[in-house]
């Protein structure tokens, strides 16, 4: 019964926030109806069973990734009068392709969903009973063997995000002054310093 | 085979001297090719005729296998009859001394080559046109000739009225010789074969034979001769198709006496004279033809009377003599006209080279009204024109001597005489216009050659008789002009015609106009002669005692002379009737057909669909993400509901 | 009682929204790159449903990538964003059609 209503409450929750996401006028009003949707959407995983994962989106979607959309948009300096708020003519069609959509992605689960009866034998990695691993252990027992290299490659391809993300951004300015510090300590006494005999009273020519 | 010497010789040095020439050979060795080619011809033509026509001995070469379709077999051949070596001799030995003439005349000329190469190949092609022995041998001869006068008419091409010149020629030609081709197609329907022999043979047979056309019954032998002479007429400006035959005066002098007196306008002479076993089956033909040459032959003369450019007037008299042979050939005297066609291309040409020897003497002056007075600096072509006219007019003295026309021309008028109700029409307008000719050819000579020079003191000064590699073919053709006609009274028109002639020339009983000829009244015969005296006489009057009456009558009667000066306004009503229109037409079809229509649905059309098609395409690059997102998105919500809707797999 | 299609319903749905969001918005980029998370999170849903009910743990490693892949392209396209403001000066849907044929 809990379960039934943490369960109605938490999607409605979800559903209401991610239509705000998409019509929200303030973009940072956005940004705050998506952390709201992920964190409903981390309680329905928990309801699940799944909690590892449900922590996993706090911390790195809201932490993270929202986050850094709060600061692109933050950033941009984006001028909220000037937005257009002209008449959508697509929204008629665009909520009907919608209606469509959902409506047969329903069908799909309601008619042809047929579960075989050899699927019990084909789990690929059947879970654990809690007595003895939590989810989380049983996922890192999981992930550390069996899908090692998919991992790695998992962390290559943030490497590579994150190379591309600078990349992308990075500005050289110009007449900027940099020590480049190879130069500086690669320096001789020769190239700087020389020794020029004067007599004196008589000045040396400036060079 | 020594016969063909007779007619290879000149295709050879045209061939040679046409593609070697310009480069390789120079002026020189191609004219003395060329020269020495139709001289060869020439003399194996007389052996030719001494054999063939003299020793009666016709006989034909078979030399290749042209092609053949089911009954339609054309070869290759050498016909040699009397009526074909008789041409043969005519041809080349004019051809060999209006080629001898240009070196002299075209010496300073800078294509002389090409000259030289284009007379041969028209040599050949005539050669070909009569040594044939089928229809399609002589089209090709015909078409040929006709594409040696466009060469050689537009010879100097640079020249714009020279080019117009030779491509009015080509197309008037061309109207004669679709009808000509539509008489072969004729003669093959009739006869089911294009060999003369043949189709002589069965002429007799088919008088009487009849086809449908459209609705209703047509004489089938009348339909055929009528055709062939609308070929004839195109070839030699009969009247009707003869508006080329002045502008063909564009080209170069001998190619004037070569071509447009002796030879190729009197292909159609030679063309009805060898088919004259079918025409003799076809009475209304004849009579046509006798009509249209009566009228040719005087509508020329009157014409001749008003130009003033001396080889207009020459051209004029050159076409009222082929009327002359027509309506010779239309009263049955076929011999008579083949006469006068062998004359006439003596004095004929020795006029046109003499007008030549004027033209060079005054450094290309053309226009008679400034001439004159040129006896005393150039006696000698003076002399030869002299000789040249007497021929043409037909002097003579009756039962002892006469100049060449006297002879053939008389014959012509005393058979004409003797032919029936259109024969006597053309007998009148014959004697006409001899009274003319005379007149005309005395008026040329007078403003020619007597009175006070009109030409300015400088052209006067430099006038000069011409070098002897002119005058030596000159004086060739003098000697003929002068006994031909004595010479061949005989065996052409005379006690031993038929035997000259054997199976060559076909004449029907009772058409016999000659042998009535013969016998008929004394006074038909002296009154050409008398006419002709009488026209040289009203030509002295008019430009020597009383020079101001040819002014005088010509503007009194003003618009008779004007009718005939502008030449009856035939090429304004042709211009008109035709010509305009086909310009329109093809103006039409050009903008409207191929432009407009073929053009815009083809490749235009292609182009212009393509351009909208893709620019109405490119309207669906809106470069709006989104609107890419929704049309990847309905499609696949298309494709899903259908396989869900299918039950798909 | 909760079966497994209620949670699959919910997936239906955050998935429709997001995938509305995309070209139903005119107001700018940024809503799209949010619709595009939208959706990650609705196919998570979807596969940590699954490993539930089926009892196979690799859905949820499987949501764990998810969560990978979803962090990478968004911090690649907020940055690519961020150079196309620097060099337009706008971010509105509509100004973007550079692409326009």
């Amino acid at each position: 019964m809990i379960e039934t209503l943490a369960f109605y409450l938490f999607s409605a929750i979800l559903v209401a926030s991610a239509v705000m996401v998409v019509t929200s006028r303030n973009p940072v009003h956005s940004v705050l109806f998506l952390i709201l949707a992920f964190f409903n959407a981390a309680a329905l995983f928990i309801l699940l069973g799944a909690e590892f994962v449900a922590m996993i989106l706090v911390i790195v979607y809201v932490g993270a990734v929202a986050v850094l959309f709060l600061f692109v948009v933050m950033m941009l300096d984006i001028n909220f009068r000037e937005l257009r708020q002209g008449i959508n003519t697509y929204l008629p069609f665009g909520i009907f392709v919608g209606v469509v959509l959902f409506i047969e992605l329903a069908f799909l689960v309601f008619q042809n969903w047929v579960v075989p009866a050899g699927a019990g034998q084909s789990i690929a990695a059947p879970t654990p009973a809690l007595d003895h691993a939590s989810n989380t252990r049983a996922l890192g027992q999981l992930i550390y063997t069996h899908y090692l290299y998919v991992f790695q490659v998992a962390g290559l391809i943030l490497l590579v995000a994150m190379i591309g993300a600078i990349v992308l951004t990075l500005r050289h300015r110009t007449g900027v002054e940099r020590q480049n510090i190879r130069q500086q300590v690669g320096r001789k006494r020769g190239d700087v310093l020389s020794i020029k005999s004067v007599t004196t009273g008589a000045g040396a020519p400036v060079q | 085979m020594l016969e063909s010497l007779a007619v290879f010789p000149p295709l050879v040095a045209a061939a040679i001297v046409g593609l070697f020439g310009r480069r390789s050979l120079g002026d020189r060795a191609s004219q003395l090719i060329t020269c020495g080619g139709v001289l060869l011809s020439a003399a194996v033509a007389i052996w030719l005729f001494i054999t063939v026509a003299l020793g009666h001995q016709p006989h034909t070469i078979h030399l290749a296998h042209w092609f053949g379709s089911g009954t339609l077999q054309v070869d290759w051949a050498l016909r040699l009859d009397t009526l074909s070596v008789v041409m043969i001799s005519v041809v080349t030995i004019v051809s060999s001394m209006v080629h001898v003439y240009s070196v002299g005349y075209m010496s300073h000329d800078r294509d002389i080559p090409r000259f030289m190469a284009y007379l041969s190949l028209f040599t050949f092609m005539m050669l070909a046109l009569v040594t044939a022995d089928n229809f399609v041998q002589m089209f090709f001869g015909w078409e040929g000739v006709g594409l040696a006068s466009y060469l050689l008419i537009g010879f100097w091409y640079e020249k714009p009225s020279a080019s117009s010149a030779a491509i009015k020629a080509f197309v008037v030609n061309r109207v004669g010789d679709f009808g000509f081709s539509l008489g072969i197609m004729a003669v093959y329907f009739i006869f089911d074969s294009v060999q003369f022999d043949p189709v002589f043979a069965a002429a007799a047979s088919k008088v009487g034979m009849h086809f449908n056309f459209l609705g209703h019954q047509a004489d089938a032998l009348a339909t055929c001769c009528l055709l062939l002479f609308v070929g004839a007429m195109g070839k030699s400006a009969q009247l009707g198709l003869h508006t080329w035959l002045p502008d063909a005066m564009e080209g170069p002098t001998p190619v004037s006496a070569l071509i447009h007196a002796a030879t190729m306008v009197t292909a159609g002479v030679f063309m009805l004279a060898r088919c004259s076993p079918l025409f003799e089956q076809s009475p209304l033909a004849l009579e046509v033809v006798t009509i249209v040459g009566a009228l040719t032959a005087f509508v020329a003369a009157t014409i001749g009377l008003t130009q003033f450019d001396i080889k207009r007037v020459i051209a004029y008299s050159t076409m009222s003599q082929l009327g002359y042979m027509f309506f010779a050939i239309g009263v049955s005297a076929y011999s008579a006209a083949i006469f006068h066609l062998m004359t006439h291309a003596f004095f004929k040409a020795l006029l046109f080279l003499g007008a030549g020897s004027v033209i060079h003497a005054l450094s290309g002056e053309q226009d008679m009204r400034k001439m004159g007075g040129l006896a005393r600096v150039i006696p000698k072509t003076t002399g030869l024109m002299w000789v040249g006219s007497l021929a043409l007019a037909g002097i003579g003295i009756p039962g002892v001597f006469g100049f060449a026309g006297f002879y053939s021309k008389d014959m012509i008028l005393e058979a004409a005489y003797q032919g029936g109700g259109v024969g006597q029409f053309a007998y009148w307008l014959g004697i006409v216009a001899a009274l003319f000719t005379a007149f005309y050819s005395w008026r040329l000579i007078i403003m020619t050659f007597y009175g006070a020079p009109r030409a300015d003191h400088h052209t006067m000064d430099h006038a000069h008789e011409s070098p002897p590699v002119m005058l030596l073919p000159l004086t060739v053709l003098a000697a003929g002009a002068l006994v031909a006609g004595y010479f061949g009274y005989d065996w052409f028109v005379g006690e031993s015609r038929a035997e000259f002639w054997g199976a060559s020339i076909f004449v029907a009983p009772g058409h016999d106009t000659i042998e009535a000829a013969h016998h008929g009244p004394e006074w038909v015969g002296i009154l050409p002669l008398v006419v002709g005296l009488l026209g040289i006489f009203l030509a002295y009057i008019f430009y020597i005692r009383r020079p101001s009456w040819p002014k005088a009558w010509a503007q009194s009667f003003g618009g008779i002379y004007h009718l005939v000066f502008h030449k009856y306004y035939f090429d304004e009503l042709y211009d008109a009737i035709f010509v305009r229109p086909a310009f329109w037409l093809g103006r039409f079809f050009w903008q409207r057909g191929d432009m407009g229509t073929i053009d815009a649905f083809g490749p235009d059309g292609i182009a212009s669909v393509t351009r909208t098609t893709a620019a109405g395409f490119s309207r669906l690059e809106t470069g709006y993400i989104f609107h890419y997102a929704m049309a990847m998105l309905v499609g696949v919500l298309v494709i899903v509901t259908f396989y869900l809707l299918l039950g798909g797999v | 009682m909760i079966g497994i299609w209620n949670y699959l319903l919910v997936g239906a749905l955050v998935f429709v929204i997001g995938v509305l969001g995309i070209f139903v918005n005119r107001k700018n980029v940024i809503i799209i790159l949010m619709s595009i998370e939208l959706i990650l999170l609705s196919v998570s849903i979807n596969f940590v449903a699954f490993s539930a009910y089926l009892g196979d743990l690799f859905g949820q490693v499987f949501v764990m990538f998810v969560l990978t892949v979803a962090a990478a392209e968004s911090a690649i396209g907020l940055a690519i964003l961020m150079v196309y403001f620097r060099n337009r000066g706008s971010i509105a849907v509509e100004d973007i059609n550079t692409m326009k044929g």
